[in-house]
């Protein structure tokens, strides 16, 4: 059900950055031929690395695990098609350390031949736990960029009061039109996953937010939910990061997130829509997530346009579908413009976070030699956190880590505003994601030393004891045997 | 600098950088520069040349010397802009060796001295402005009635050079003092207020700009078509113009209602002198005031009460560069104390907390 007039709050700073939409907004989503091999790369979500149980040389059918979760939170893969493993080690991937990853590699057969798939219950009649689970055993993670787990988010309800569900479809970095066109085309089986989600964590309402410059989609939604009056859908003012779950959740309630806190400390959760749709594809059809829709643009890219792509499947071959690239591109992404990572090259594969491929030209960057800041204030205004970034920057330059995190470092998400306002061209981020690495680095190891030394004391008081012990055995021997004597002599007398 | 490649995004940008930021501020200054040219003629143009040149000189020299690259750091436009804000305050028959002085100072001591771009704690033209008032009175107070270009009795070309570049010229035949310079004097030998300004003063002239005073500082009018399209292009923000003009407003409206005949009222204080001219483009440099929004509204407010207790209570007619030089040095400590709130904590940077038990941990 739309609905219109619902106050929506003003959140601080962003900025409007050229949303380049329009070579791939009104491209229908088409289903990206099986290239001959996959690349599953088994850390796809933030956690614990998944662990493999095929081996080298085995036949996996489409949806067999292929590694499960290790830890509380992770999240298993499993095989996108059926074919064969070739390998199991490591290999390029699109992680943000830029190292590789254990990866598991998979021949296709060409058969595209499904594992049998256990049988189908109506979700409103398994209880919440049941449904996380079943999320949970589909790999389903946040499919808007931050892959954390679904499944540990489906289950806040057990630790909070909850009050609401905000679906974002806010899709506010620059380019990407994968949520766009997934919400025009697969309306129906998204609402029916928000109605799961609903039920699951025991909410009353849930509100789909949309960026207004997504008419197509708010309206695909709309007529949607018209049926259902707990789901609400409501257009967003385009400004990013209005994608950021903390802000979108401020948009709509006006609250902020507490520093250090999860949105559900407000009784909110926030799932992304294509989480939305890949948990009606487990729960309706039992199918594990092996695809998404991936935006492949960028003034490099002859024929743009959006897939449904298999996870694994490397950029290269999204590249050639395309038409191949118009010239030498000067960055090659994943993800958005914004917040998305460059690629080492274009072997590496696609992975369940990545909402698109764009191959930028020179042109498009806008890259420049950094040169001094002149304090504009530019960052300042534009920071929707409240930060500094000037001073957090210059703290991080000169190495004053705890200065930095003094301005506010560890509040900073990430989003880019500043550096995109920069007239000095400082890579702002690039010092803050150092600054934030070198910090948690050195908090670790302080924690390790102050382990060490505690445990350092410990054996030293340990060892005093000991000693005091033997000491005191070794007296009250003495004293035995003087005792002895005492009564020998006294016998022998 | 060298050359980047960032891993860290983003990987786009707005079209921004510093040398826009310095050209835009110099279209704004246009108008006001073109009317001193106008006002004061052939010596007005000839000082401005000389002190861009020299300050375009001393920004070389001290980049060669320095060891950092010459041509980025020259072409990003702001050794002319200080250059050019330095001319806008003088005297315009000042001679030549006033404009290539302060320009030096402005340059080497005003900014290269603290590290160059981005470094200065106090704004370079002020400082050469405020060291050559003190070094030079004679000769940073000789101001003169409008000679407009081209005009009946107005110097010729050649003339003109004698007069920038020699001294020989005698000017004091077209000398005549300032609105506010003028005020003072009158002030010391008793005279009320009222009786002084019916003789001198009009309202029109002193917006418009026509009257004796610095080459770019008198045109109210103009200054405030450029501090406008500064505003309209985000370059500046309202808070330092708005609060500093206010602060002046305010202030001398309730002194001028206590004693009219010792306290100017609001108009001849925000038309005189540098008030437009420091509220727009002096008080609001980027490098020397404060970065947050209520900072920059504590520094207007700052630089208002400081320029209005000089000129009235202190030696000086005129008391912009030093207010703005006393407030630079204070701007450290406002962006200290003064920082915006971090989203998700209260006011001393504690997480927020709600009273409502919404979400609270079962």
């Amino acid at each position: 059900m739309p609905i219109r007039g619902l106050k929506l709050f003003k959140i601080r700073g962003g900025v409007h950055p050229n949303a380049n939409k329009d070579a791939t907004h009104d491209k229908p989503i088409t289903d990206l031929p099986i290239p001959e091999l996959l690349r599953i790369p088994l850390l796809q979500h933030i956690g614990s690395p998944a662990e493999p149980v095929v081996k080298r040389g085995e036949h996996v059918l489409k949806g067999q695990l292929l590694a499960r979760p290790q830890g509380v939170i992770s999240a298993p893969v499993h095989a996108p098609t059926s074919g064969r493993i070739i390998s199991i080690g490591k290999f390029q991937a699109p992680h943000p350390s830029g190292l590789p990853v254990m990866t598991i590699t998979l021949k296709s057969d060409g058969k595209d031949e499904w594992v049998d798939s256990d049988a189908v219950t109506d979700p409103f009649d398994m209880e919440p736990a049941e449904i996380a689970e079943k999320v949970s055993d589909a790999g389903i993670v946040g499919m808007g960029g931050a892959t954390f787990p679904s499944a540990v988010k489906l289950g806040l309800g057990n630790r909070y009061q909850l009050e609401k569900l905000i679906i974002n479809g806010a899709e506010c970095e620059p380019y990407l039109t994968c949520d766009d066109r997934l919400m025009q085309e697969s309306a129906d089986e998204i609402i029916d996953g928000i109605r799961i989600m609903i039920h699951t964590l025991g909410v009353k309402e849930a509100i789909i937010a949309i960026e207004k410059n997504k008419p197509g989609a708010i309206n695909a939604i709309s007529v949607a939910a018209a049926d259902y009056p707990e789901i609400k859908v409501i257009g967003v003012p385009v400004q990013y990061p209005m994608g950021s779950e903390k802000h979108l959740t401020q948009t709509l309630t006006g609250k902020e997130t507490p520093a250090r806190a999860l949105t559900a400390d407000l009784g909110i959760v926030v799932h992304n829509v294509a989480t939305a749709y890949a948990i009606h594809q487990a729960l309706r059809q039992s199918k594990p997530l092996l695809s998404r829709i991936v935006t492949v643009t960028g003034g490099a890219i002859s024929k743009p346009g959006n897939f449904r792509a298999l996870i694994g499947t490397p950029v290269s071959h999204f590249i050639e579908h395309c038409g191949g690239l118009t010239e030498e591109p000067a960055k090659l992404l994943l993800g958005g413009p914004m917040m998305g990572q460059p690629l080492p090259s274009t072997k590496a594969p696609i992975i369940k976070g990545s909402g698109g491929i764009l191959a930028l030209t020179e042109k498009e960057l806008r890259l420049k030699n950094p040169s001094p800041c002149i304090r504009c204030a530019s960052c300042v205004n534009v920071c929707p956190c409240g930060l500094l970034p000037l001073e957090m920057a210059s703290h991080a330059r000169a190495g004053d880590l705890e200065g930095a995190a003094d301005f506010g470092l560890m509040d900073c998400i990430s989003c880019g505003s500043c550096s995109y306002v920069c007239p000095s061209h400082i890579p702002l981020v690039q010092y803050f994601n150092y600054a934030k690495g070198a910090l948690t680095e050195k908090q670790r190891a302080q924690h390790k030393q102050e382990e060490i030394k505690r445990l350092i004391a410990a054996r030293a008081e340990r060892m005093e004891k000991q000693k005091q012990a033997k000491r005191e055995a070794m007296a009250r021997r003495k004293a035995e045997m003087a005792e002895k004597k005492k009564q020998q002599s006294e016998a022998s007398a | 600098m060298k050359s980047i490649n960032p891993v860290g995004g983003p990987f786009t940008h707005d079209r921004v950088s510093v040398g826009k930021t310095m050209s835009l501020v110099m279209l704004a200054l246009l108008p006001a520069t073109f009317f001193g040219f106008y006002l004061y003629g052939w010596p007005a143009i000839f000082l401005f040349s000389v002190t861009v040149l020299a300050a375009l000189l001393a920004e070389a020299g001290s980049l060669y010397i320095a060891g950092k690259p010459v041509r980025p750091f020259l072409l990003d436009g702001s050794a002319i802009l200080t250059g050019w804000l330095l001319a806008m305050t003088l005297p315009p028959w000042a001679p030549w060796w006033i404009g290539v002085v302060g320009a030096f100072l402005a340059i080497i001591v005003g900014k290269h001295v603290f590290g160059g771009i981005g470094q200065n704690l106090f704004n370079p033209a002020m400082v050469a402005r405020v060291a050559l008032l003190i070094s030079f009175p004679l000769e940073m107070t000789l101001w003169i009635s409008p000679q407009p270009l081209m005009a009946t009795g107005s110097p010729g070309f050649f003339e003109s050079l004698l007069i920038t570049f020699s001294n020989s010229f005698h000017i004091d035949s077209v000398s005549s003092a300032s609105v506010l310079s003028h005020i003072k004097t009158e002030l010391s030998r008793d005279i009320p207020l009222e009786q002084t300004l019916d003789s001198t003063y009009g309202l029109i002239p002193s917006v418009l700009g026509i009257t004796a005073g610095s080459m770019g500082e008198t045109s109210s009018i103009f200054i405030l078509a450029g501090g406008l399209f500064l505003l309209m292009k985000r370059i500046i923000s309202w808070h330092i113009p708005f609060s500093m003009i206010m602060t002046i407003a305010v202030i001398s409206t309730l002194f001028n209602w206590y004693d009219p005949s010792r306290y100017a009222g609001a108009s001849i204080h925000l038309f005189s002198g540098a008030s437009m001219l420091g509220a727009f483009f002096i008080a609001t440099d980027l490098v020397t005031s404060p970065v947050t929004r209520l900072g920059q509204i504590i520094f207007g407010i700052g630089c208002g009460l400081l320029v209005y207790t000089i000129r009235t209570w202190a030696a000086y007619p005129e008391g912009m560069g030093f207010a703005v030089l006393l407030m630079n040095a204070v701007t450290p400590l406002i962006d200290h104390y003064i920082r915006p709130r971090i989203y998700g904590r209260d006011g001393k940077g504690k997480p927020v907390q709600y009273p409502e038990n919404i979400g609270a941990e079962k």
